[in-house]
């Protein structure tokens, strides 16, 4: 009797700072969030409630093709980022020594040493009309004049994979390290191709790998705020500018949450669908024993 | 008997609050970078021994976010620009009415305290009382821009991908002037303030492939500008003033069509719990030994009668450079703006950022 109580104490206690946090810092702010976006602005300090501020975002084109394109490029740098995080993975857990491993992916970490503000300006100093490339280039007679590399799409992109490439090394490295290499092994001697034991073993093995670094790539590119604003410049438009914008500049909270409700709505549904169209789900990949 | 000893009393009740008051009062500041230098406070609580200055540094739109989430709590003075009293207390009431009487009013410089006077006096209370002020208008960079004159060179195609601005409400004014319209005087007809604006919208859109990038704040735009990247700008004047100390060439042109003139005001918020010292503060800030200290420091000029000839040496040279008698009295001071103009500008400003450009 008393062993089980001190069990569930011990149990309570164990979960309480997570609970805590969940419900204090997540749930909370998100039902305020909700509350302040169903509300309408009528007059001076005047409310009533509504859905006006959702019928205004759909309304009104440039917030939902930002949303969109926010959406669009977050997945082409989740696409690229596995694209350039599953070869370094797969080199760091399978082909590279026992000993080095550590090293390897120690230094993949190094860059999150420095924080994201730090990085961003880092790309500046080398990419603006003044910067590093732009002057080698010159240098060695590639250009005539100063290029701008600066303030355009590709840029951005380029700053995002770099921003977030290490989330999906992470879980790939881990669940690649798991893998028997018994099983390649097999796959060849059964005279599989390395193209075929890459698909029909290595991929179906590392999925839950997938699954969460795509996951976690995406939505830390839909929600990040400095890399795209400071690369991007006069071009960013990405849709959490909008939010500080309506927070911030406009004064117009209301509308602020309502972006904020449908990022998280639009960016959950857009992950349902990866899954979906994927035909995993994440029972059998993320929450896999 | 009784009555004196009511009196006595009183009076001694009155001193031990008094005295509890004077105790180890703080003065929560909510202001702009540099406008709380360090020298200052120490002199004003060497004068001062019962309060200690507390700083916080943020800008216009984060001070008016600040109070409107604490109602109007957390700080004893604030200091936001004198078109952000007026709408900010309709909608929110974060600030307190002053107290003019307790204020030294002779100090000021009288056309600027009526500017702030009209543009902050709700119901016959006054919210805010100026304190510095300075302008908004273009740097150039006078090796290889020489002939800028006003809003409309920064879409001259001879800067093409050379010019700068900060996407805010300063430049769909200033372009608005450079087409020949006073939105000031349309700020009454929303109709026609919106016809303005979207043909000032029209052509910033047009404008953007012109532009280089948009800036955020000083340092950015001194980058800019200290690179040669840009040869053409919108800027504040402190900004372009500072640029002149480190390159000759860099030089504030009021655009012909007049400077746009900010004050930034001195306001109690309306939870302030130090409104004495608060007082104490803004007639301390405003002697003419002090002023000098901080204009040095912020690089505007001071809201007193002669607050140019209290800059210091440097400073006061570049404004005579950039300024001549017939520029100052062209100033365009910011009017308040109407409930919703803002929303429609927001609305227009969205529109630029959201065009696509090369």
């Amino acid at each position: 009797m008393a062993r089980t109580d001190i069990g569930k104490l011990s149990l309570i206690l164990l979960f309480a700072p997570f609970a805590l946090w969940i419900a204090l810092l997540i749930i909370l702010p998100q039902l305020g969030i909700g509350y302040i976006s169903l509300r309408e602005k009528v007059g001076p300090g005047e409310y009533t409630f509504g859905f006006a501020n959702y019928i205004a975002f759909l309304s009104e084109p440039i917030y939902w093709n930002t949303l969109l394109r926010t959406a669009w490029m977050s997945i082409l740098v989740t696409a690229m980022a596995l694209a350039v995080g599953f070869p370094v993975a797969y080199y760091i857990a399978k082909i590279a020594h026992r000993r080095s491993r550590a090293a390897l992916f120690l230094m993949c970490l190094i860059p999150l040493w420095v924080s994201d503000l730090v990085r961003a300006f880092g790309w500046i100093v080398i990419l603006r009309e003044t910067g590093l490339v732009s002057s080698f280039l010159q240098k060695i007679g590639l250009v005539s004049g100063p290029v701008e590399l600066l303030y355009n799409d590709a840029t951005v992109v380029m700053g995002l994979v770099y921003t977030v490439v290490l989330f999906m090394i992470v879980p790939l490295v881990s669940t690649l390290d798991g893998m028997d290499n018994s099983l390649i092994e097999a796959g060849y001697n059964l005279g599989g191709s390395r193209f075929t034991v890459f698909r029909r073993i290595v991929v179906p093995y590392a999925m839950p790998g997938i699954v969460a670094g795509c996951i976690i790539v995406f939505m830390l590119t839909a929600g990040s705020y400095l890399t795209p604003i400071l690369l991007g410049g006069k071009n960013s438009m990405w849709f959490t500018e909008q939010i500080y914008e309506q927070f911030v500049t406009r004064y117009n909270w209301e509308s602020g949450a309502t972006f904020g409700v449908l990022l998280l709505v639009f960016t959950s549904f857009v992950v349902w669908l990866g899954l979906r169209l994927t035909g995993q789900s994440l029972a059998s990949t993320v929450a896999k024993d | 008997m009784k009555t004196t000893f009511a009196l006595a009393a009183t009076t001694a009740l009155a001193l031990f609050m008094a005295g509890n008051a004077a105790q180890a009062e703080t003065l929560r500041l909510l202001t702009w970078g540099g406008y709380a230098p360090d020298n200052v406070i120490k002199l004003f609580e060497e004068a001062n021994p019962d309060i200690t200055v507390e700083v916080t540094l943020s800008n216009n739109e984060e001070m008016v976010a600040k109070l409107r989430a604490t109602g109007g709590a957390g700080y004893d003075l604030a200091q936001p620009s004198h078109d952000r009293i007026f709408a900010a207390q309709q909608e929110y009431n974060i600030y307190k009415p002053l107290d003019l009487s307790k204020i030294e009013t002779a100090n000021l410089a009288p056309n600027l305290l009526d500017g702030v006077k009209a543009n902050a006096t709700i119901d016959g209370n006054l919210y805010a009382v100026p304190h510095q002020w300075g302008t908004s208008g273009i740097v150039a960079d006078i090796s290889k821009a020489p002939n800028v004159k006003g809003w409309g060179d920064l879409c001259n195609p001879d800067y093409k991908g050379r010019t700068s601005m900060r996407l805010r409400r300063t430049i769909l004014l200033g372009t608005a002037f450079s087409l020949g319209k006073d939105p000031f005087a349309l700020y009454g007809d929303k109709a026609a303030y919106q016809t303005m604006l979207d043909e000032v919208t029209e052509k910033l859109i047009a404008c953007k492939d012109n532009v280089k990038t948009y800036w955020n704040g000083g340092d950015d735009l001194s980058t800019l500008l200290l690179s040669g990247e840009v040869v053409v700008s919108e800027a504040w004047d402190s900004t372009a003033f500072k640029l002149y100390g480190e390159n000759k060439n860099l030089v504030y042109v009021p655009p012909e069509t007049g400077a746009l003139a900010w004050i930034d005001t001195f306001v109690i918020p309306r939870k302030g719990e130090a409104d004495d010292a608060a007082y104490k503060w803004i007639n301390f800030v405003m002697k003419p030994e002090i002023v000098k200290l901080m204009s040095n420091s912020t690089g505007a000029i001071a809201a007193v009668s002669n607050g140019i000839d209290l800059l210091p040496d440097d400073k006061k040279a570049a404004v005579k450079a950039a300024f001549d008698e017939q520029d100052l009295a062209n100033l365009k001071f910011f009017a308040n703006i109407p409930a919703g103009l803002e929303d429609m500008e927001g609305k227009a400003l969205e529109r630029i950022k959201a065009a696509t450009s090369n």
